[in-house]
């Protein structure tokens, strides 16, 4: 009775409409991942790093450790120092101490974070023991290193880097059969 | 508007079926929309309840009557079922009795949908509430639900509420289509879209909004019940996921969703001040664009509740400003109410009571919003009772108010009789008085620090903790009072006429009270 579309057509494309909408719903997990990889936001550090870069030795960056257990985990976890100071543009590497005191088998991954959050996309890892899991038999101890270049185009006003590490425990999803420990 | 009216005696045997199966098969709007109405309001008590539980624990400092897990269950099963359960529902309800007879239409568009819609919502509540009686206990994340207290640290009863969030979901998203097909389809001829009452059009646009984010809430938890059954990790960071996604994803169902809890009542209200002001509406296309704005704006700024988990600066800055921006306008509307009424010649019956209420009430509550929109005082009010405070003066006196100034509207239409204009009255002043006292104080406690979600607290917030809990320990009894009046009106009272306001204008009006079970099977002309 009105100008409007059949009834059948209008209730057709409102269900699109909400298909598309649940469709975009689990389309925000990859823009969220996107836009914190384009902007370097939250924290979110990249993958392995390729480039190599000049020493700027005019400058120096505080670089802070921390290790935290995820709720429920009970390996031992830290680094071998608190902090290092560092010069733009050259390699550093940092040893982190694992320790599986339990009589189990167990798998760990560990999730790294960079405060403050604009300078993530300015840390790169050549090497992290965050690329890969940990197995580590009951009572074996291993040392894992992180190799990283504080980027020389990161902004003058940071002066002071933390890098944090969660280690989850993920026996349960990823069977710890692999012998790959300390990859 | 002259209106050919046509029912009655001339088709044969088309009133009600008899007995219970009446109301499990029916397919009219108005039956349909009563059972919303007393779904809403038994949801609305029963939320109400555990609202009690949390003002009685919270009566004194220290721990006294309940466990702190149970509270947890209490605070969370009171926000879930008020707003899945009985301002929503209750929405809906007046969308079915209402926009069919204010656009001259014989009934929903899709009246078997429209059955099926109302019937997933019982079988939905039965199986939220029934996790309660669990081994481990209802859901206690709050009705936020955040990732991973939701997930990893849920109790095992939070399937059942994934799946009862998808029932009503589901639902929503239904009486939406139904609504939208309605209002497009249904018009009575010469009823053009700019000439429909604010109530239709403001459902009209809320009903997109739910079809636009019911969707995603649906794959929110459904991306939760992957991560605690499928081992998949969208936001378990151990997995590769965040948490943080959780709550981008959440709000951008969430922010919408608070609208689509407030403009319908502002539909309502625009069409009740003029009434009782003797005046037509005040700017009627600003509001419409208004309301427009409002949705539109509702989806860039779901990250204002999101100002403390550290999203960068620029984003706090476009958040805030977005939010900022959403006042313009919400200050249109308010603006274009009080200019109803301004030299109108206004009664106070009890649907304007509550509806002036709610325009004062509302705005203290939008410029509580302000205040927690400028993002660096966030920092400070975030998760504090402020929040609490702000929340409940847009949805109590806002759309609580709304939907209680549309029902004494809207009752002599139902039932055919006038509800008694002094227990109105009371219910007014005291649900007036009780809500204040109940959440004013809410705001000092919040600013100084008192955090929400939390059994217990510091001994400097006790005297305004228990104003606050005599306040709601007030208002709650009243609703009780409510339920009196409206079977007072419903059992007998004053005969009411086809027009019982004098200043009414719209369709409704044009056929006998109580409204005949089949209305406009011929179409008014609307001139
Ligand atoms: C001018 C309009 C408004 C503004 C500027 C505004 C702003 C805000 C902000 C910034 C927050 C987050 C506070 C925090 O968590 O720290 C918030 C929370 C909230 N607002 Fe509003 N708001 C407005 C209107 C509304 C309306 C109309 C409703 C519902 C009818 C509403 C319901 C809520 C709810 C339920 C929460 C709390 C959610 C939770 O954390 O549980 N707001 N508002
Ligand atoms: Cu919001």
């Amino acid at each position: 009775m009105n100008t409007s579309v059949p009834l059948k057509r209008l209730v057709t494309r409102l269900l699109i409409l909400v298909l598309a909408m649940f469709a975009f719903g689990f389309a925000l997990v990859p823009i969220y991942d996107v836009m914190c990889k384009a902007f370097g936001i939250n924290g979110k550090t990249a993958g392995q790093y390729e480039g190599e870069q000049i020493v700027d030795p005019s400058r120096q960056v505080r670089v802070q450790f921390l290790s935290t257990n995820a709720i429920d985990m009970v390996w031992e976890f830290h680094s071998k120092a608190d902090e290092i100071v560092v010069n733009p543009g050259a390699v550093n590497e940092m040893l982190f101490v694992a320790y599986n005191p339990t009589d189990k088998p167990m798998t760990a991954q560990a999730i790294p974070s960079i405060s403050p959050a604009e300078a993530a996309m300015y840390f790169h890892k050549t090497e992290c023991f965050c690329f890969t899991q940990q197995v580590l038999q009951p009572g074996e101890r291993i040392e894992m290193p992180v190799r990283f270049i504080v980027d020389r185009a990161m902004p003058k006003d940071v002066k002071h880097l933390t890098l944090a590490y969660t280690l989850f425990d993920i026996t349960a999803r990823q069977a710890p059969v692999a012998a790959n420990s300390g990859g | 508007m002259s209106t050919v009216i046509d029912h009655g005696h001339a088709d044969h045997a088309h009133g009600p079926a008899k007995g219970l199966m009446r109301w499990v098969l029916t397919t009219n709007h108005k039956d349909i929309g009563t059972m919303y109405l007393w779904f809403a309001f038994t949801m609305f008590l029963l939320g109400g309840s555990f609202a009690m539980v949390i003002r009685a624990e919270l009566f004194q400092p220290g721990l006294q009557i309940v466990e702190p897990a149970f509270f947890n269950q209490m605070t969370t099963m009171h926000g879930l079922i008020m707003v899945f359960g009985a301002v929503m529902p209750a929405f809906v309800g007046l969308a079915n009795w209402m926009i069919p007879l204010m656009i001259g239409a014989p009934d929903m568009a899709l009246p078997r949908m429209n059955n099926f819609s109302f019937w997933l919502l019982p079988a939905a509540f039965l199986l939220l509430v029934s996790t309660l009686f669990s081994p481990g206990g209802g859901p206690n994340f709050g009705w936020t639900f955040y990732a991973p207290l939701s997930t990893t640290y849920a109790p095992e009863s939070v399937t059942f509420f994934i799946f009862a969030i998808h029932l009503m979901g589901i639902s929503s998203i239904m009486g939406a289509i139904n609504v939208v097909a309605t209002i497009l389809n249904l018009r009575a001829p010469g009823m053009t879209l700019m000439k429909m009452p604010l109530f239709v059009w403001t459902w009209l646009i809320t009903a997109f909004l739910l079809i636009a984010v019911m969707p995603v809430l649906a794959g929110c938890v459904t991306m939760m019940l992957m991560d605690i059954h499928f081992g998949t990790s969208f936001f378990s960071a151990a997995g590769g996921g965040d948490p943080v996604l959780f709550q981008h994803v959440f709000w951008f169902f969430g922010h919408p969703e608070v609208y689509i809890m407030i403009l319908p009542a502002f539909g309502a209200v625009s069409s009740i001040i003029p009434t009782f002001s003797r005046k037509p509406l005040f700017g009627y296309t600003s509001m419409v664009y208004a309301t427009a704005s409002i949705a539109f704006l509702s989806f860039i700024v779901w990250a204002h509740h999101m100002f403390v988990v550290g999203i960068p600066l620029v984003g706090e800055l476009f958040f805030m400003y977005a939010t900022l921006l959403i006042a313009v306008p919400t200050g249109v509307k308010v603006f274009n109410w009080v200019s109803t009424m301004w030299q109108g010649s206004l009664t106070f019956e009890t649907p304007m009571l509550f509806a002036v209420a709610f325009v004062i009430l509302f705005t203290i509550g939008g410029f509580s919003g302000l205040m927690l929109a400028i993002a660096p005082a966030d920092f400070q009010y975030h998760d504090t009772y402020f929040v609490v405070a702000h929340f409940h003066y847009v949805l109590v006196p806002g759309a609580i108010f709304g939907i209680f100034a549309s029902a004494y509207y809207w009752l002599p239409k139902w039932t055919g009789h006038m509800y008694d204009e002094t227990l109105g009255k009371l219910h007014f002043w005291l649900s007036f008085v009780g809500m204040n006292l109940a959440f004013f104080p809410m705001h000092f406690v919040g600013l100084a620090g008192m955090p929400r979600r939390i059994p217990d607290y510091n001994l400097q917030f006790a005297d305004f903790n228990m104003v606050s809990s005599v306040g709601a320990f007030m208002f709650g009894a009243t609703q009780i009072f409510f339920l009196f009046i409206v079977i007072k009106c419903i059992r007998g009272g004053t005969p009411a006429p086809a027009k019982p306001w004098d200043g009414a204008e719209g369709l409704e009006w044009s056929v006998p009270s109580p409204a005949p079970y089949h209305t406009f099977t011929t179409p008014p002309e609307v001139k």
